[in-house]
């Protein structure tokens, strides 16, 4: 009757660059039983959070890591131990060995739960006959540890070139794998989201025509931040019954859920439907969260007339096409503007490390790209903004636009960034308060530029009412940091210099 | 230009080789009077007289052990082994001292062995091997592979004219199966170099020998079910086209290595464990090997035939690829 050896589970490589992952929920508990691959625990890495199926069948003999723990790929979680065998719990003994008695001991089983070996087929004990067949290696993928999310490496690093998350993709190979082919479809066909931000990202502000899909007026940071792990989790012991069911609440009390969506959640009623989280999303989730539980976000508003920088930019605008194949765009405007005011106010481009304030005399300017469809967003970073003039800023923008449209962002264009601009004034709206990429200190929203009545004064210093270029400009900062009147000087500033701008700025 | 069988264009390429270069003979059993086992050399003793086609005592030690002496003191033989599986024989002689001579005393050892090999013919455990992987393994020695008529005339040009001994397997089964036009001009072909026999875009097939057209059959089923199976014909193990091989791997990310040696420590080994080292991040899919099983070559035909890896076995593995 022997079932064979005990099967250890451990820890999964999600990804090439992952490394480690948190045990974020039990679905067995010690002594229960596990069908193979039956889901058994969910784990939660950098790049996704998924559930990691058995690879035995058996009883959950032990359980080494507890909910809330972050360990290293490879490292053993749990081990199941043949049914029948003797469990470390003592309790469901009649069910063990109604189990056992059930579609126990296939040796083919076996040898598939107990360990991946590709040589399994002929070729070892065969001095005595010669065989019939030539000796080949069978990839069996339904045993290569993951489940139904491994990743092969070619689809992992096409999947981290592209920020896309394989779990995403629709799989043709086998048990559903993705396969190459797959992801460079999905790529292909802009499934992925990472594609056409542009029209959210509207360099255009005026002339865009508002899109269908609102972005959210805030910024993020790329797909995969640095999650830190679960935070404080007290490493529920779980002294669990032994109920043939996962006892949800006492998981959801332990745990200090790191993203809203409770695993407990209730059951769909009439009419609703439920897709899985992206990665991305879950980053996104993650991060805006974890800002605003971190900067103190006020936001101030300033209302510029761009009459001049509306004249400048059609004075450049044909040279720069022409001569360059670049669009003088508004928001490249207002980049320039704000990069050249930046090193005069260092505590707007700062970051609170510790105890420490970090100023610095560059900007590393992040661009808040929102993605298609609601998919999530990017913020891809212009390093060293303040080297470069009119020309170059729209170039950057340009360039970061291309690629983020084409999934030709490298991971070093979305990290780093000391200040952000988000630009949802491609939608019309005409405020908003975005969530401050953490760990900078401020980000600036542009709205958008409408013809609006403004008082001015005439030639003889009387008020009138002209008819002129409005643009809203918010700046939402970190009262840790920045106060409310180091944020309206600023401002002030930024106001004075798009007004006032002059054409030898480009 | 003409047609010729690939043991036609081994005759012929010999030929000329000795015709233009009076260094080259050749030595082996009755390769002299009876003109070789398979008549490579029939009629090579009247044109060249018997000091230049020398037929030999039955010992491989001394056709070794003498081509080798013979090299050191300037000339460039040829020496036939009648099947590759003797060579064992003379294993001391060509591993100890003809692979490393030229590290012991810098001296060069111009020596080609040609060694018929394969199966396919019932000839059973000691006339049907495939020993590269052997030989590969011995740093010092050049391993060729030819499976066209016009590589095996130019890379056996390129064997006598390489300084370090070279072990030139040809491939019985092919002997008289397999024509292709062959120039009439001395060529050489380098070593090295791998040969696209199919190309394609879906998976990598790597192989030599017999096994290339075993291969470029199955890709031709394959391409009935809508996927395109390159098949690359190494040509030469020692030196091996490690480029190619990745270049082909890393756009098609699956891959099958295919030889008729044995399985365990054969070249396929190297070829795979060489894509993991150098291609891991390419892969879509575990590189797969198709191979003999570890037996000896079984003389009965049905046994023979399961044996070694047929077309049917190589469709197989590729749809299992195909659907991986």
């Amino acid at each position: 009757m022997s079932t064979g050896t005990q099967v250890e589970v451990v820890m999964p490589q999600m990804g090439v660059s992952v490394s480690e992952g948190t045990v974020t929920k039990w679905l067995k508990q010690p002594g229960e039983t596990v069908a193979l691959d039956e889901p058994l625990l969910e784990i939660s890495t950098d790049k996704v959070d998924t559930e990691v199926p058995s690879p035995g069948e058996g009883v959950v003999a032990q359980v080494l890591v507890q909910e809330g723990e972050t360990v290293e790929v490879g490292t053993v979680l749990a081990v199941i131990a043949p049914a029948g065998a003797g469990s470390t719990e003592a309790e469901p003994a009649a069910e063990e060995r109604v189990v056992a008695d059930a579609p126990v001991p296939e040796p083919a089983t076996q040898a598939a739960a107990a360990e991946v070996t590709a040589s399994s087929s002929a070729g070892e004990g065969m001095p005595s006959t010669p065989t019939p067949a030539p000796v080949t290696s069978s990839p069996h993928v339904e045993s290569a540890g993951n489940g139904r999310t491994f990743v092969s490496p070619v689809v992992a690093r096409i999947a981290a070139e592209h920020g896309v998350d394989p779990n995403a993709v629709a799989g043709t190979g086998q048990g559903g794998r993705v396969t190459k082919k797959d992801i460079l479809l999905y790529i292909e066909s802009g499934a992925s989201g990472v594609s056409p931000p542009v029209e959210a990202f509207a360099p255009e502000v005026p002339e865009q025509a508002p899109a269908a899909a609102p972005a959210p007026p805030v910024s993020a940071t790329p797909p995969a931040p640095e999650t830190p792990p679960v935070p404080a989790a007290a490493p529920a012991p779980a002294p669990t019954p032994p109920a043939p069911t996962p006892p949800a609440p006492v998981v959801a009390a332990a745990k200090p859920a790191p993203l809203p969506a409770a695993p407990h959640a209730p059951a769909l009623a009439a009419g609703e439907s439920e897709e899985a989280m992206t990665a991305m999303r879950r980053g996104v989730a993650e991060h805006m969260r974890r800002s605003l539980d971190t900067s103190a976000h006020v936001t101030s508003a300033i209302e510029v007339d761009m009459s001049r920088v509306v004249v400048a930019r059609e004075d450049l605008k044909q040279e720069f096409q022409a001569t360059h194949g670049v669009n003088p765009t508004y928001l490249a405007f207002v980049a320039k503007a704000t990069v050249e005011l930046l090193p005069r106010w260092p505590y707007v481009n700062a970051e609170i490390r510790g105890e420490k304030i970090v100023t610095r005399p560059f900007v590393h300017l992040g661009i808040a790209v929102a993605l298609d469809e609601g998919k999530g967003l990017i913020v891809p970073v212009i390093r060293n903004a303040q080297d470069l003039n009119l020309l170059g800023l729209a170039r950057s923008i340009a360039d970061l636009a291309q690629r983020a449209r084409t999934k030709k962002l490298l991971p070093d264009d979305v990290q780093g960034g000391t200040f952000t601009i988000t630009n949802p004034g491609g939608f019309g709206t005409f405020h908003g308060t975005p969530v401050i990429s953490q760990p900078q200190v401020g980000i600036l929203g542009t709205y958008a530029l409408v013809k609006r009545p403004w008082v001015v004064q005439d030639e003889l210093g009387k008020d009138v009412i002209a008819i002129r270029p409005l643009m809203n400009i918010t700046l939402t900062y970190d009262h840790r940091l920045v106060d409310g009147a180091y944020s309206g000087g600023f401002l002030k500033e930024l106001r004075e210099r798009l007004e006032d701008w002059e054409g030898s700025s480009g | 230009m003409a047609e010729k069988t690939y043991l036609q264009a081994i005759s012929d390429g010999l030929r000329q080789e000795m015709r233009r270069d009076p260094r080259v003979f050749v030595l082996g059993e009755d390769v002299g009077v009876y003109g070789g086992a398979f008549k490579v050399t029939h009629g090579f003793q009247e044109e060249f007289g018997p000091w230049r086609v020398l037929d030999t005592p039955l010992s491989e030690t001394a056709i070794v052990a003498g081509a080798t002496g013979a090299a050191l003191m300037g000339l460039r033989p040829v020496a036939e082994m009648q099947f590759a599986d003797f060579v064992s024989c003379a294993w001391d002689h060509l591993v100890t001292i003809a692979a490393k001579q030229r590290w012991r005393a810098g001296t060069p050892v111009p020596i080609t062995l040609r060694l018929p090999s394969g199966g396919g013919f019932s000839g059973g455990p000691f006339h049907s091997q495939n020993p590269e992987s052997s030989f590969a393994h011995i740093p010092g020695l050049k391993i060729v592979c030819p499976a066209t008529p016009e590589d095996a005339k130019g890379l056996l040009a390129s064997a006598i004219e390489d300084p370090n001994p070279v072990l030139f397997f040809e491939h019985k089964h092919l002997y008289r199966r397999i024509k292709g036009e062959v120039s009439d001009d001395r060529y050489t072909t380098p070593f090295g170099e791998a040969r696209v026999h199919r190309a394609g875009d879906d998976l990598t097939v790597i192989t030599w020998g017999a096994m290339v057209y075993t291969a470029g059959e199955a890709a031709e089923k394959l391409a009935a079910d809508g996927v395109d199976v390159e098949v690359l014909d190494l040509r030469t193990l020692i030196p091996w086209d490690r480029e190619a091989v990745l270049e082909s791997v890393r756009r098609c990310s699956k891959v099958l290595v295919l030889h008729e040696d044995t399985r365990t420590g054969g070249f396929g080994a190297e070829i795979a464990a060489t894509i993991a080292e150098e291609a891991f991040e390419y892969l879509d899919a575990p590189v797969r090997r198709i191979a003999a099983p570890d037996a000896p070559v079984p003389f009965s035909p049905p046994l023979e035939k399961a044996y070694i890896p047929q077309v049917d076995d190589v469709v197989a593995g590729l749809r299992e690829l195909a659907a991986y």
